[in-house]
């Protein structure tokens, strides 16, 4: 047998979400990651680098001197329409948010990781899920998106990773993962996705025909820039982007649903809080309670039609997140008054327990459903 | 004569390098960006490399560059060109990847990327326009605004205990073992001009041979920022720039 058929048989390893990354990146041949050590994320240069691809997959890595710079390098990857990545956490990814605006604009595609940690500031090193606002409001300067996974197991990290970069690609847009310090560290099963060779040059040049490889002297110069100084003509980029999204909006939605066809309430969580739920909604249901969970998976787009449609069928909704209720503006959007929307969260780093969200989904949506009826 | 024998190829002393576009510049006239530009055009013409090359554009008057040679281009946030410049040339190993950078963009924002990226010994070229003040934004003080000049934002001249001492970064880039050529030249007079383009095309045949980061300092005027005519710059750069910021190679590996 040779050594790729080897490399693709199908084999379940143990390892932090992480690690999962920083394997997946390799196989799904990436081409450069640009990353700073931060906790709790560490562990994905750290892996790269024992790996080291150079040797095998010609995957260049390199520990840059900041953030900035490395979401600097990631654009000038992804301007030779390679396929790199970055990683940090949250701090890290406040300090790229002028190069992710750049790379929106330039219509870029790369993939970001943020293993969130809690803040504002410096905060802790410990999971939180804070960050929401900065990722799907738009971090940056300007009006962009990027779409944006929340994955909430060892097996999505490495799932998300190849996923992220073929949306990139897709839509020419930033794609960012938005895990936690939780599934950052945790260790779980995962079965690794397959070795894709990385795309030769006249491949990037059929399918990135923008992307600065040298210019030949059959085509005009490739420019990759954010700038247009007219604004009628930064008005016409504005408005392409914004069909992007609406194009993002309508196909790529994705979520999961547990124990929701009789829901009578609902309850809403994204990454962990989503796994924490997930055992609050089993207690409950052996309480004799109905209730169901919603798991948005992609955060952008968010599942507004799937959550409205939920409005008319349960009594209450409780959002869970460790933050102080970022999401929950978009699941109140989605609702539109039709239902009360609740919210339970901690903060600082502490992830909060399925007891403390049963308790919550008691006090918050049932009782209070009980007392109006 | 008729002007088909006039402008036959053997009377030709002097010709528009193929590597620059047609587009009329948007620098002011005087300034030295637009002999840099074409000095550039000429070397890549001359290696044959213009299939090759990728050129990195700052933010600054420069911004611009892409419009006016014939390669491709990425434009970079400020300060940040040499980190994408650090990207492309290890993706693209076999290409000759360049930064063109002003004082601002260098020396002020960018100052991180910069000494990074020199000090990783990157096999870039960094071609740097000092010409001492901010000009995109309208004349203000850059990182290295002379002592008691006047800028927009130092309208008494600058004042070391205000404003701080001016940063020669080039004499800073020459220190670090990863850069293998840094030089310091001008472009007012034919003389030096000659020798800037050698200096260019010994930083990109460096970067191409794999011997490190090389840096092209070119002491520039702006004779709309500094308030003087083309020629009245020259003079005043000759007598106040280039004593503090002395012409000639200060590392040759």
């Amino acid at each position: 047998m040779n050594d790729s058929k080897k490399q693709n048989i199908e084999e379940v390893r143990l390892m932090k979400g992480n690690e999962a990354i920083a394997h997946a990146a390799v196989r799904c041949g990436c081409d450069g990651y640009f990353g700073y050590p931060i906790t709790p994320q560490s562990e994905i240069m750290e892996t790269l680098m024992e790996l080291e691809p150079w040797n095998t997959t010609g995957m260049v890595v390199l520990q840059a001197e900041s953030e900035t710079s490395s979401i600097n390098m990631v654009y000038g990857g992804a301007g030779c329409g390679k396929k790199s990545m970055t990683s940090s956490s949250s701090p890290g990814v406040s300090l790229m948010q002028e190069g992710i605006s750049y790379i929106a604009c330039a219509e870029l595609p790369c993939v970001i990781v943020n293993v969130m940690r809690g803040g504002p500031g410096l905060g802790t090193i410990q999971p939180s899920q804070a960050d929401y606002y900065q990722s799907v409001k738009g971090g940056g300067h300007g009006d962009y998106k990027l779409i944006t996974l929340a994955p909430a197991s060892v097996q999505e990290m490495a799932d998300h990773t190849v996923m992220a970069f073929d949306l990139a690609f897709k839509y020419l847009t930033p794609v960012l993962i938005l895990a936690d310090g939780v599934i950052g560290q945790m260790m779980e099963k995962v079965v690794l996705p397959p070795f894709q060779p990385r795309r030769t040059e006249a491949e990037i040049r059929e399918t990135c025909p923008w992307a600065t490889l040298g210019k030949p002297s059959s085509r005009k110069p490739n420019i990759i820039t954010s700038l247009s100084l007219e604004a009628e003509e930064m008005e016409t980029i504005n408005l392409r982007l914004q069909r992007k999204y609406r194009k993002i909006e309508k196909n790529e939605v994705l979520l999961e649903e547990f124990s929701c066809d009789d829901a009578e309430y609902l309850v809403v969580a994204f990454g962990t809080s989503a796994r924490v739920c997930q055992k609050a909604v089993e207690m409950a249901r052996a309480e004799g309670i109905k209730a169901g969970l919603l798991r948005p998976i992609t955060l952008f787009p968010f599942p507004t039609n799937e959550i409205s449609r939920y409005a008319d069928k349960v009594k209450g909704m409780l959002t869970v997140e460790m933050s102080a209720g970022q999401m929950v503006d978009d699941v109140r959007l989605a609702v539109n008054g039709r239902v009360p929307v609740e919210f339970y969260g901690r903060m600082g780093g502490i992830v909060p327990s399925p007891d403390e969200v049963l308790k919550a989904l008691k006090e918050k949506v049932v009782k209070r459903q009980l007392i109006e009826n | 004569m008729t002007l088909n024998e006039i402008i036959s190829p053997e009377n030709l002393v002097y010709d528009k390098p193929k590597v620059m576009n047609d587009t009329p510049m948007h620098y002011c006239p005087g300034c030295s960006h637009g002999v840099v530009h074409k000095l550039i055009a000429e070397i890549i013409e001359e290696m044959d490399f213009q299939e090759k090359t990728i050129g990195i554009a700052p933010v600054g008057c420069a911004v611009f560059a892409y419009k006016y040679l014939d390669i491709d281009w990425q434009q970079a946030a400020h300060g940040r060109a040499p980190a994408l410049a650090t990207a492309v040339k290890r993706l693209l190993p076999e290409r000759l990847v360049f930064t063109y950078q002003g004082d601002g963009d260098l020396a002020a924002i960018g100052t991180a990327e910069t000494i990074h990226a020199a000090n990783r010994g990157e096999n870039i070229a960094i071609i740097f326009i000092n010409n001492g003040i901010y000009g995109m934004t309208g004349g203000q003080m850059a990182p290295t605004t002379l002592v008691g000049m006047k800028s927009s934002t130092s309208p008494n001249g600058r004042n070391v205990q205000l404003n701080g001492n001016p940063l020669d970064i080039t004499k800073l880039l020459a220190q670090l073992d990863g850069t293998c050529y840094v030089t310091r030249q001008s472009v007012h007079t034919v003389a030096s001009v000659r020798k800037t383009k050698k200096a260019i095309r010994k930083a990109f045949e460096n970067s191409m041979e794999g011997k490190g980061t090389s840096v092209v300092e070119i002491v520039s005027t702006c004779n709309s920022g500094w308030k003087l005519s083309p020629e009245a710059s020259n003079v005043w750069m000759v007598e106040n720039m280039f004593p503090a910021y002395p012409l000639g190679d200060m590392k040759d590996l």
